[in-house]
């Protein structure tokens, strides 16, 4: 047996290298900076120079890409517009995330716990605590996530996709486990989101195993002619293709493989939530725009009850569940199980429109939801003595928050009616061209039941503006909410909220970009 | 050419953001830059109407078109028609008037009070949008956009229940707009595609499957009765009216709800006229239904802001069934009253307003004999009043009769129950005058202020505007003719086949 070393080209995978060798390179600097503060200066300071630098080689290959785009390190990987576009959208919620991990209350408070290792409570905790110790790994965590998510979008073999979900989602569950306050809270939900996730990645595995032995090939043009080919093999390929889906499908938080969320989005650490909220799904969504479009698409008819059975019941269930949460960090977690059923509306019968409406789709979505977590991060509450305590997540909390900081609340506002979809938002542009592509290929039934959920889930956004807005604050209550000023978070919610506008009332030139991502590459059967 | 319709867009959106950026020391005036923003905007209006080409009244005029968001085939199209101008017209009319009415509104606080001119004019500017659209998609957007600045309006500023109506209303809306996006998505599939695949012109006399066409007219129909409210669809109305602002609710009823029966006019009967013949029917049914059942629960009412509201589900009623049964006549008829309506229940509910403003109550009960106290007060909401029952010699009159008259040829049975609207309409108008204004005066009513000049510079003006087309009628009709005609010989034609 001779090994063969793979050729490989150095530009199409510059910026991967680029964002996990700045990944590695922090790991060092946490060996080295020994003050926490320099640390987490000099953190930062990588985290956003990589990722920009990312960033700067994403628009450079877009610029300069001829054609349909490369397959790279031997059909492992496929370097597109599709891909670079997702790769764009990750690298923007990477770097509005960074920004969220570095804020700081204006008492010099982080997000995160001051010794991840020392147990709630405990003297250790005090004592780390008062040393003024951080955990600054978070960044490179970070890094290793959106890392991970990159790769995860531009993947063409399943078990190099197997080994980018874990990529980014190990670092993921640790940066749940990490919040600085209810930290009880914040490790169950990172218990419930390791263990299912673990589940998860094993039924994918499984899958991606059972594809395997049908077709001979895990990369997906292979796996795509093979299903054309096989014979008798039916049950096998089915499973297969059903519990390789069903994997994405739980990265997506769609309905039944959505128990995590709520938990996992209210432990963890408001700006982990933001990042996961808005990279998480993008990354879900463009692994399972590949592996459907590419690898299962001969399996297209059959798999389509199962998009269509997970839609509906996503939108349903996280819609009317919304209904009735009183934590806002849940509600959200709810509602973005209800727009991973507006994702997958896109998806029934694989319309061509999907591949360029949903980037924009989730790129629009994960602006608005980092720009809402970014706000929830600004509104704490008072202790008695007057200091600053953790975030005011019990709805009832917001109450009166239009009196008390109209910029932010109407910030807020703008962010729940683009969730909601509300024209002259980015978010209803968003749903208007992934709802056109399930009409085009005759999914009007989906939709329809996709608008009636948006009717009502535009019920629970629209309670929390009446409480922001129309409601006043409660008599005793004057002093229990503390409006805090972080200049990090404050930049988050300023980019994204005017993003959100400008794509809302001039879509035009960014549609534009998505859609001549609208091509996906099928490299030659590898 | 000069873009006047942009312009009259931009202006009112121009200036709500110059109201929410006056500088703490200007924030006390912020009714004369409100009131400034509509006076021009009432200028253009009277430009446009000036050089409007009545000859060609069927077309659009002052067009304008630009690519917007040519990815999914919109565009920013605006031009007016005849019907459009009348409604742009009217917008333009009542905003300042009902600005000019709620001048010592929020005496307490500016600040409120610039937040609520900021919002009128918003309004405003979605008011003219719509009325202008000429492109499928901008209309949506506005449709649906236009109720944000009208959800804080009747959620922020208001009666004890203000919040319940807000949020009623805004539900009501959106379940009827979201079905209608279904419509204008799957519209695009239909259409030719493109980059202007959402201008009316290009959807016009499309091949449409009998199937296809009757859900995309349902779709879109459903989200215009809601917004001109029919009878079951209806019942935000009242709630919004008793506890809205009378000024909000005036702007609501007279313009806003418009859109409703517009929307039906140009888009729904223009677009699908087979499935609208098709649905003619039921919806003249329902129509009949919305005429008697509004005017009975009219009656019944002590509220007066919820008996204006009612009256309103009634001639509404009126103008549906002018429009779906396809006779010249009786859509001249709809259109113009949809204007007359306007300038009518407008002058109502500010009125009422007035009436709610010197004692704090909307019940018939806690007046009596006010004739004695305030003779032109009563002379005024008489003159107005009997504007709403359509007093010959007042602009309703024309328009209803003609609505009666136009649809009396084909749908015989509906025009004579409806016709019973007259009787019903005289009794909950007449009864609520004499409960209100004749009879002993009531204790604690003897030192009601009479109207005042600035209260008389609203009403004046609209019923002066009402005589004038009453007798005078001609000047409107005139302008909608031909897209009256243009509408028949659509849905005729679309028959013939």
């Amino acid at each position: 047996m001779t090994f063969t070393t793979p050729a490989i080209e150095w530009a199409p995978t510059a910026p991967f290298i680029v964002v996990l060798g700045a990944a590695a390179l922090a790991i060092l600097v946490e060996a080295i900076v020994r003050t926490p503060a320099t640390r987490r200066l000099v953190q930062l300071i990588l985290s956003l120079v990589a990722l920009l630098a990312a960033l700067g080689l994403v628009i450079v290959q877009w610029a300069m890409l001829k054609g349909a785009g490369t397959v790279v390190l031997e059909g492992m990987l496929t370097v597109d517009r599709q891909s670079l576009a997702w790769q764009a959208v990750l690298l923007v919620s990477g770097l509005l995330g960074t920004l969220l991990f570095a804020a700081r209350t204006r008492a010099g408070e982080e997000a995160f716990a001051s010794l991840g290792a020392a147990s709630p409570g405990s003297t250790e905790e005090t004592l780390a605590r008062r040393k003024g110790l951080q955990v600054t790994e978070v960044f490179p965590l970070a890094l290793f996530a959106v890392g991970g998510m990159m790769l995860f979008t531009s993947v063409t073999d399943l078990i190099f996709l197997f080994v980018a979900l874990e990529v980014f989602s190990l670092p993921l569950y640790i940066l749940v486990a990490l919040a600085r306050r209810r930290r009880l809270l914040s490790h169950e939900g990172a218990l419930k989101y390791f263990l299912l996730g673990a589940f998860s990645s094993a039924v994918f595995l499984f899958g991606a195993a059972l594809l395997y032995g049908a077709t001979g090939t895990t990369a997906f043009a292979g796996v795509g002619t093979g299903i054309v080919g096989a014979s008798g093999l039916d049950p096998i390929i089915l499973t297969g293709a059903v519990f390789v889906v069903v994997g994405l499908l739980f990265k997506l938080g769609a309905v039944p493989f959505h128990s995590w969320t709520p938990d996992a989005y209210q432990g963890a650490p408001t700006p982990v939530t933001a990042f996961m909220g808005a990279a998480t799904k993008a990354a879900a969504a463009a692994a399972l725009i590949r592996v459907l479009y590419v690898a299962l698409h001969p399996l297209a008819w059959e798999l389509s009850w199962l998009i269509w059975v997970t839609a509906i019941a996503s939108m349903l269930l996280g819609t009317v569940v919304a209904l009735v949460q009183t934590e806002i960090k849940r509600m959200l977690a709810y509602s973005s199980i209800a727009h991973a059923g507006f994702i997958l509306v896109a998806l029934a019968g694989l319309p061509d429109q999907a591949v360029w409406a949903l980037p924009f789709y989730l790129f629009v979505y994960g602006l608005a939801t980092l720009g809402a977590f970014a706000v929830i991060t600004q509104v704490r509450e008072r202790g008695e003595d007057g200091t600053v305590l953790g975030e005011a997540t019990r709805l009832g909390q917001w109450a009166g928050l239009g009196r008390r900081s109209p910029w932010l609340a109407g910030a807020m506002a703008l962010f729940l009616l683009s969730f909601a979809g509300i024209p002259l938002t980015a978010g209803f542009v968003g749903k208007f061209v992934a709802f056109g592509a399930a009409i085009s290929e005759g999914g009007w039934p989906l939709v329809l039941i996709a608008v009636i959920a948006s009717a009502a889930a535009a019920f629970f956004y629209v309670r929390l503006v009446v409480l922001m807005f129309l409601t006043d604050v409660p008599e005793d209550q004057e002093d229990a909410i503390a409006i805090d000023y972080s200049p990090l978070a404050r930049v988050v919610v300023i980019v994204t909220a005017v993003a959100i506008v400008l794509l809302g009332v001039v879509p035009g030139p960014v549609l534009a970009a998505f859609e001549n991502a609208g091509v996906l590459l099928i490299g030659a059967a590898g | 050419m000069f873009p006047f319709l942009t312009v009259m867009v931009a202006l009112p959106v121009a200036g709500a953001g110059l109201l929410w950026a006056l500088p703490a020391s200007a924030r006390s005036r912020a009714r004369e830059v409100a009131l400034a923003v509509t006076a021009v905007e009432l200028v253009l209006a009277a430009v446009l109407v000036v050089q409007f080409d009545t000859a060609t009244a069927g077309a659009f005029q002052f067009s304008e078109t630009h690519a917007w968001i040519p990815q999914i085939g919109a565009s920013w199209a605006l031009g007016v028609n005849g019907i459009g101008l009348l409604m742009i017209l009217l917008a333009a009319l009542l905003t300042p008037l009902v600005i000019i009415a709620g001048w010592r509104d929020d005496a307490s606080s500016p600040d409120r009070r610039r937040h609520y001119l900021a919002l009128v004019l918003l309004s405003q500017a979605f008011m003219m949008g719509i009325f202008a659209a000429r492109d499928v998609f901008l209309f949506y957007v506005l449709f649906e956009a236009m109720l944000i600045p009208l959800y804080f309006l009747i959620g922020s500023f208001g009666g004890a229940q203000r919040r319940y109506a807000a949020v009623k209303f805004l539900l009501f809306s959106l379940a009827g707009g979201l079905i209608m996006l279904v419509g204008v998505v799957a519209l695009y599939f239909q259409g030719p595609g493109g980059e202007q695949a959402f201008l009316t012109d290009n959807l016009t006399g499309l091949t449409l499957s009998t199937t296809t066409e009757r859900l995309l007219f349902v779709s879109f129909f459903v989200a215009f009765a809601i917004k001109a409210p029919m009878v079951p669809v209806h019942t935000w109305l009242p709630t919004v009216a008793e506890t809205a602002r009378p000024g909000t609710t005036a702007l609501l009823v007279a313009v806003l709800d418009k859109i409703g029966t517009f929307g039906m006019l140009t888009l729904a009967v223009t677009l699908f006229p087979n499935a609208a013949r098709w649905a003619a029917p039921v919806i003249i049914v329902l129509a009949v239904i919305s005429v008697i059942y509004g005017a009975i629960l009219a009656i019944g009412q002590q509220n007066m802001l919820r008996l204006v509201s009612f009256t309103s589900v009634s001639h509404f009623g009126i103008m549906i069934l002018g429009i779906f049964a396809f006779t010249q006549t009786s859509i001249e008829g709809a259109a113009f009253y949809m204007f007359n309506h306007g300038l009518s229940t407008g002058a109502l509910f500010l009125v009422v307003g007035f009436l709610i403003a010197r004692h704090g109550s909307a019940d018939v009960s806690d007046y009596g004999g006010l004739q004695r106290v305030v003779p032109v007060f009563a002379g005024t909401f008489l003159i107005i009043g009997l504007s709403a029952l359509a007093l010959p010699g007042l602009s309703p009159f024309v328009s209803e009769i003609m609505v009666l008259v136009g649809a009396f040829e084909v749908a015989g049975v509906a025009v004579i129950i409806a016709a019973i609207v007259v009787v019903l309409a005289a009794l909950y108008v007449l009864l609520t005058y004499q409960k209100v204004f004749t009879g002993p005066v009531r204790e604690g009513r003897e030192d009601t202020p009479e109207l005042s000049l600035r209260e008389r510079l609203v009403l004046w003006p609209l019923i002066a505007l009402m005589l004038i087309l009453g007798f005078g009628p001609g000047l409107a009709i005139d302008t909608i003719r031909e897209p009256s005609q243009d509408i028949v010989a659509v849905v005729a034609e679309e028959a013939g086949q």
